[in-house]
Formats: C-alpha cells, sequence, structure tokens
C-alpha cells in the first residue's frame, strides 16, 4: 500500500512540475497524496467489510481505484487551482476528525463494557451485584452457567480493593508528602538533582515487577516478620500487596505536591519567616494550608491509581474473595477478579466472563469519578494564584 | 482578665531571657530539626526500597545466563547415524544414541531400569540438540568416541550452583564423581536470548517475548504518535473555544488517568471480539496499547508546543506564511525535541505494561518467535508474569534475568530521553 502512495506521490508532483502554477509544486503533489490516500482508505475500509477477498484481487482494487482518483486529480489540477488553500482546507479537516479521537475511544470504553456488563446485570440483579457479600464466580461457572444469584455479589470485592487502597495510601501520602518537602522546601540543589531522578526511577518500573517483588521477597519477609510477634499472617496477605503499592506510589504523590508547593508564592512563605516562625512551622501552618486543595488533589489521584491497579494485587494478594477488614488476611481485588475472571480460554458470554466487565465498569465510574473530582480541586486552586 | 493586667509587662528582650522562653524555643528548635529528619528518613526510605529491589532481583537472576554442563565419552555409533547424509544426520534419534552411551557408559552394579530413567534426567532435553549440532559440524566423528559437554537438566544445573537445595542422593554422588574429574563446569550460554518459552526451565529464553515486544511497540507507535501529534497540535493552534475543545481537553486528561486494565477489557471486547482480529497477536497488544499510550503523548506535546515562543510565529506569520505552514514548518520541528522525549517517556511506560496485554490473551504458552505481527506472541512484562507462577528454581533465575532486562530497556529508554531533553531543549 505504502509503495502505491510513493508512486502515487511523485507521479503527481512530476506532472506538475511543468505547468503555470499558483502555488509551491509539492502542495500539488501534497495534495494528490491525500485524496489518494484517503481514497484508499475508504476502499480499504470498504472492501474489509463486505467480502472476504483474496489479497491479490484486494491490492489490484485498490490500485484501479487510486489511479482512477489520480486522474481525476490531474484533471482538475491546473496553474489557476490553487492547491495550498486545498490542501490546509482538506489538512484542517483531518485535524478536525483526529480531535474527536479522543471522544471516540471515551465512547468505545464506555459502550463495549456497558454492553457486556448489561448482558450481566440481565442475568444477576443489580442489588445483589452491589449488596451481595458472597463471590464465587468459580462455583456458578460449573453450576451449569447461569449465575446463581448469590455468589455475585461484590462486597468482598469492593472492601478488599478498598483494604488495599486504604494501606497503600496510609503509606505513600506520609512519604510522599513528606519526601516533597525535603526537596523542595530543605534539600540542597545537590542532593535533590540526585534524588529526585532516583526517585523518578520508581515511579517507572513496571507495576509486574512490583508484583513479583511483593509476592515472593516482601511477602515472606513479612510472615518471617511478623512470626516474632506471634501474629500469622496470610501467605498472599493484604499487607504486603498494599505495602508495596504504597511505595509504588509515593514518587507520584511526590511529584505532584512537589508541583503544588513550588507553587505557593514565595511571599507567604516570607511573612511566615517575618512573624519569627522556624521553617518548619512555615511549612505546617502555611505552606501546606496553602498548599492543601492541589495536595488533596494529588492524594485522590493517587488513590484512583491504587484502586486500578492491577499486576501488584494480581501477583501479591489472594483470589479468595473473604469479607475481611484484616490487614493480615488474604482478600481480592476488582481488578485482581478481572484478570482470574478473562485470563484463560473460555467462553466470552458467560456469566462468569460478563463479571468482569460488570467490576470493569464500576472500576470506571470510579475512577473517573475520582480524576473528575481532583482535576476540578487543582483546577479551582491553579485560579486562585494565577 | 484582671489577672494577665497586673501582670507585669515584659520587654521583648527581659521576655526573651525568662527560662520559660528559652524552653520554649528549645522545643521548637528540636521540632524542626525532627522535621527535618522525617522528610529526609522519607526519601532515604524510597531510595534503600529501590536499591533492595534491584539488589534481590540481580541477586536471584545471576544463575540465567549461564548453564551447568558434563563432559561424557559418546560414542556414535554407525547403527543410529549414516555419514554423509545430512538429511539423516537432521532427523536421526538423538535419544537414542544419548540413551545407548548412557547405557555402556554406567555399566556398574548400580546400574537398574529406574536409574536409567534417573540418568536420562539428569540430562537437559536439548542435550540431544548438543549431540546434533556436533555430529552436523564434525560428520567425520561417526563411529568414533569423542567426550562432548552436555548440557544437565535444571535440578542438577541449580544444585551445582547453589549447593543448597535437596537432591536425589543418586544425583549428588553423580555430580561429586563428575566434578572430582574436572569434567563438569558452568559455561555461559546465550540461550537465554535465542530460546522461545519451555517448559523445562534451562532452556526457557525471551527471544519470543522480545520480538513479541518490539512488534507491539512498531504497531502502537505507527498508530498513536501521528494520531496523538496531530491532536495535540489541532487542540494547540486550531481548535475555537468552545464546549467541544473543552470536553475533548478533559476527556484526553480523564484517559491518561485510567486504569490500564480497563484498555484491556476494551481490547478484549472491541477488537478480539467485535473487528475479530487475531487473539494474542502483537496487532491487538499494539492497537490496545496505542489507545493507552495516546494521551500520554497528546499531553507532552502539547506541553513541548506550549514552550515554543509566540514571537517566533509571529515572524512567519509577517513574512506571509498560513497558520498551517506556522504549524507544520516550524511550531512543530521546533517542538519535535520535546514531543520525542514525551513519546519515548511513553513507551516506557508502555514497554512495561502488562494488565491490559493479559486480558487480550498474550498470556499464552508461546515457543515459536513470531514471524509477523498477526502470529501470536507474548512481550517482556507477561512473560515474567508468567514464570513467576512457576516455583521451579530455574523459573525464578529467568524471571529475574527478564526483570533486569525490562529494566535495562527501560533505563536505556529513559537515559535516550533526558539525553534528547539535554541536547535539544532550548530555553527561549
Amino acid at each position: 500500500m505504502s509503495f502505491i502512495f510513493t508512486k502515487k506521490h511523485f507521479a503527481a508532483q512530476g506532472s506538475v512540475a511543468s505547468g503555470k502554477i499558483s502555488a509551491i509544486p509539492n502542495y500539488y503533489g501534497y495534495c494528490a497524496v491525500l485524496w489518494i490516500a484517503l481514497a484508499t482508505l475508504i476502499t480499504a475500509i470498504f472492501l474489509n467489510q463486505v467480502t472476504d477477498l483474496s489479497a491479490q484481487i484486494f491490492a489490484l482494487i485498490a490500485t484501479t481505484f487510486t489511479i482512477g482518483t489520480n486522474l481525476l486529480m490531474r484533471k482538475k489540477i491546473s496553474g489557476a487551482f490553487n492547491a495550498r488553500k486545498h490542501f490546509e482546507k482538506i489538512f484542517l479537516n483531518i485535524l478536525r476528525v483526529i480531535s474527536l479521537v479522543s471522544i471516540i475511544i471515551t465512547f468505545m470504553i464506555v459502550f463495549s463494557i456497558l454492553t457486556e456488563a448489561i448482558k450481566f446485570f440481565s442475568q444477576v440483579s443489580l442489588t445483589s451485584f452491589l449488596f451481595g457479600t458472597k463471590w464465587s464466580p468459580q462455583v456458578a461457572m460449573h453450576s451449569g452457567g447461569s449465575g446463581s444469584s448469590g455468589s455475585f455479589g461484590a462486597v468482598p470485592v469492593f472492601v478488599g480493593t478498598l483494604l488495599i487502597t486504604a494501606i497503600a495510601i496510609i503509606i505513600a501520602v506520609p512519604f510522599g508528602i513528606l519526601s516533597a518537602i525535603f526537596l523542595t522546601e530543605y534539600s540542597s540543589k545537590r542532593f535533590r538533582n540526585i534524588a529526585k531522578p532516583i526517585l523518578e526511577i520508581l515511579a517507572g518500573v513496571p507495576t509486574v515487577v512490583y508484583g513479583y517483588f511483593a509476592a515472593f521477597t516482601v511477602a515472606p519477609f513479612l510472615k518471617v516478620f511478623l512470626a516474632k510477634f506471634n501474629l500469622d499472617i496470610a501467605a498472599e496477605s493484604a499487607l504486603a500487596a498494599g505495602l508495596v503499592m504504597g511505595i509504588m506510589i509515593i514518587p507520584f504523590i511526590l511529584s505532584l505536591s512537589d508541583d503544588v508547593m513550588n507553587a505557593v508564592p514565595q511571599a507567604l512563605r516570607e511573612a511566615s519567616y517575618a512573624m519569627g516562625c522556624t521553617k518548619s512551622e512555615t511549612i505546617k501552618k502555611v505552606v501546606i494550608p496553602a498548599a492543601l486543595p492541589g495536595i488533596s488533589g494529588a492524594v485522590l489521584l493517587a488513590i484512583s491509581r491504587a484502586i486500578g491497579e492491577t499486576m501488584i494485587v494480581t501477583m501479591a494478594a489472594g483470589l479468595n474473595a473473604n469479607l475481611s477488614f484484616n490487614p493480615l488476611d488474604s482478600v481480592t481485588t476488582a481488578t485482581a477478579q478481572i484478570v482470574t475472571l478473562l485470563v484463560g480460554d473460555q467462553e466470552f458470554d458467560s456469566v462468569k466472563t460478563l463479571a468482569a466487565f460488570a467490576l470493569g465498569i464500576t472500576l470506571f465510574v470510579i475512577t473517573l469519578a475520582l480524576n473528575f473530582a481532583a482535576l476540578l480541586i487543582v483546577r479551582k486552586y491553579r485560579e486562585k494564584y494565577d | 482578665m484582671t489577672k494577665k493586667t497586673k501582670q507585669k509587662r515584659l520587654s521583648f528582650a527581659e521576655f526573651a531571657a525568662t527560662a520559660k522562653y528559652q524552653k520554649i524555643l528549645r522545643k521548637r528548635y528540636r521540632q524542626e530539626k525532627i522535621f527535618k529528619s522525617l522528610g529526609f528518613f522519607a526519601i532515604v526510605f524510597s531510595i534503600v526500597f529501590l536499591f533492595t529491589l534491584i539488589a534481590n532481583i540481580t541477586m536471584k537472576s545471576r544463575g540465567a545466563f549461564s548453564a551447568t554442563v558434563v563432559q561424557m565419552p559418546i560414542f556414535f555409533s554407525h547403527d543410529i547415524l549414516k555419514e554423509n547424509d545430512a538429511e539423516f544426520l537432521a532427523q536421526a534419534n538423538y535419544r537414542k544414541l544419548l540413551l545407548d552411551n548412557i547405557k555402556n557408559h554406567f555399566s556398574e552394579a548400580s546400574y537398574s531400569r529406574r536409574n536409567k530413567v534417573k540418568i536420562f534426567h539428569f540430562f537437559s532435553k536439548d542435550s540431544t540438540l548438543d549431540l546434533k549440532e556436533h555430529i552436523i559440524a564434525n560428520p567425520e566423528h561417526i563411529g568414533t568416541t569423542q567426550l562432548i559437554w552436555l548440557k544437565t537438566s535444571s535440578n542438577i544445573d541449580q544444585y551445582y550452583k547453589e549447593h543448597t537445595r535437596y537432591i536425589d542422593p543418586f544425583y549428588e554422588s553423580l555430580i561429586h564423581k563428575y566434578f572430582n574429574q574436572d569434567a563438569m563446569k558452568i559455561s555461559y550460554s546465550w540461550n537465554y536470548f535465542t530460546n522461545g518459552d519451555s517448559t523445562e526451565a534451562e532452556l526457557a529464553g525471551v527471544a519470543t517475548a522480545i520480538v513479541g515486544s518490539l512488534f507491539t511497540m512498531i504497531i502502537f507507535l505507527a498508530i498513536s504518535f501521528p494520531l496523538a501529534v496531530l491532536l495535540a497540535l489541532y487542540l494547540e493552534e486550531f481548535s475555537p473555544k468552545n464546549k467541544l475543545t473543552d470536553l475533548i481537553e478533559i476527556n484526553i486528561n480523564n484517559l491518561a488517568a485510567i486504569p490500564s486494565i480497563i484498555f484491556g477489557l476494551l481490547g478484549l471486547a472491541i477488537f478480539i471480539n467485535f473487528f475479530e482480529m487475531p487473539r494474542s497477536s502483537a496487532l491487538v497488544g499494539g492497537f490496545t496499547l496505542s489507545l493507552m499510550v495516546l494521551p500520554t503523548i497528546v499531553i507532552s506535546t502539547r506541553n513541548a508546543i506550549q514552550a515554543i515562543p509566540q514571537n517566533i510565529k509571529d515572524a512567519a506569520l509577517g513574512m506571509g506564511a498560513s497558520n498551517i505552514q506556522v504549524a507544520l514548518h516550524h511550531t512543530l520541528p521546533l517542538a519535535l525535541p520535546g514531543i520525542l522525549t514525551g513519546t519515548i517517556l511513553a513507551v516506557a511506560r508502555a514497554i512495561g505494561e502488562t494488565a491490559p496485554l493479559l486480558m487480550i490473551g498474550m498470556i499464552a504458552f508461546i515457543v515459536d518467535v513470531p514471524k509477523g505481527f498477526t502470529d501470536p506472541t507474548t512481550v517482556l512484562p507477561v512473560q515474567i508474569y508468567l514464570w513467576s507462577n512457576n516455583p521451579e528454581i530455574g523459573f525464578v533465575e529467568k524471571t529475574s534475568a527478564t526483570i533486569m532486562l525490562l529494566l535495562v530497556f527501560l533505563v536505556l529508554f529513559n537515559g535516550l530521553a533526558i539525553y534528547l531533553r539535554n541536547k535539544f531543549s532550548k530555553r527561549w
């Protein structure tokens, strides 16, 4: 296909090079290429949809079609034709279409997940999904494929998600904010230049690596460590997953609150120093209150990330849905359930796989709400100091 | 009230000299110190964690690049191999050859049917390949006895390297025997990089995953990079200020924060179920990731475009260039380093992404290196996930080695991004 493209490009350029023209020759070439590309694209989509022709026939028809368009273009291309304006008009229209891509993606997400979720809710009632306390999709799978209402109660899954998220946030927020304070207010420039990239590496480590570390290093370590205090911890505990997830989120909170604290005007700090406050008093009583909206936005985003985090919980947290608030127990999360329900080769129309989409839409709505709230807060805060 | 007025008012200097004030001051300074060290501790904690993680994984990955080999006299019998017949040599029964040799070699009293199986499992399944390669390279050795280095199986390999795990006493005696004859050594091997996945730990490699990652990367870059750059260009330079533009802006910011697993669900429902693209292929993986990468590239491109000063655009406009000419001839080329930096960072993130690819079935067990975009394949992070489920110590090594490999790739990507940023970034 690209071969035809380039060929046509040169052909069009060559054909116009001799005539009298009202734009740079290149634009005639661009015009032709754009039209031909469009034509080929339409043909390709059309052919793909309608019939399952062999590749050769497909290429043949596409070529003849493009050559036809090319001839058509040549007729139109004369000296009086302002190719630049024409090209710019097409280009702008292409940009307009592309700008809708993001909306299309969102629409596709909502549409695809929602249709599957609706199929699920036609078999399992919404109330039993949202308020049921027993989650065992595997059992429903074996008893004939149709969901018995008790098996798809998502409360234990949500509680597990909440528990692990809470542990992660309890770790990440203080560490993240304290690190940000130290880097923005206390540290020397040199230390900051070394420490910040290292912390950014922490943010760049793939989650599957954290998951591996949580499951095979942190969890056994915690087991040995807590055994000294006569505490028994499950092999796949919420604590190990939450702990590692918290550390993963530290750099996220760090960089966001770093930004907002830098945005706090220096005059506020100096006013505080002038009143005789020490640095820490200034930070605690002036900088943090001033940056609070931004920081809370960061925390909301962090929560949304923790809820949506998949690999750490899939590898380090359990798969059995226990309704428990004990961090030493094994709990499961929405994301881990989605993975276990969908991985493997099963029918896509069973209640079990549809349940994953129901969890997915819940996850989507929750994270969307959190992101939106965070965005609003941050926007409002920015206006205050700009 | 009355009490306070009765007290004698102190001047500040007098008040500062009182013991009470000194005490408060000391307390405040102490708090200051505590607060500062808390911040320092928080940073050190993160850094220590990072180094623990890397050290831990490096330690575990040590054995992945080497294999334990053992020297055996092998008689290349005429019965099994035919001379001057390359075709026959390629398909000959090397398993029987090895078995026969084992039989001859261990003609001791200890040799029983049970031990025969055991001895055969002493060697890697790959060792028959070693024999094949040797005889194809040296056909003149047929009919002679040669000393050949053969790969051992995963258990033996591990025991020889670590000396810690439990092993069958029979194997232990064998290892001691070979070790004392200087007939056992650790040899470095490239198997890890040239093999696909395998059920045998000593044979498993990352070739499939590396090629799969590469293919996936090509696809999602080819889709998302042009789209994202044009989208950002439109939003920055051409979009009218209206409700739709606002919606698009909010939408992009939201998309960037949506959990990656949601994109996996989308890929499963749309690309696989609706468009019926081949499951577990790089094509679907690339499409799915491109949706994920798009908003990230858009955001960084917009930042890069915003950094271009207005007077450059004004100068071009003053020379009679149209808006689109300004955008294509000046804004985009000047913003390119920033765009590339942002793109590389986005790619680095997408390369390490696992969850959405699990959804679209890239988790299959794939031995063959994919040859095209529609062949089933896997990617590095998914390979890590797959192997991590296998408790065998040989796989632990491979998992850790793959993590190291992935981290090396990410460091390279990030290094490239930093280099580009430093080299081309201009302060206007």
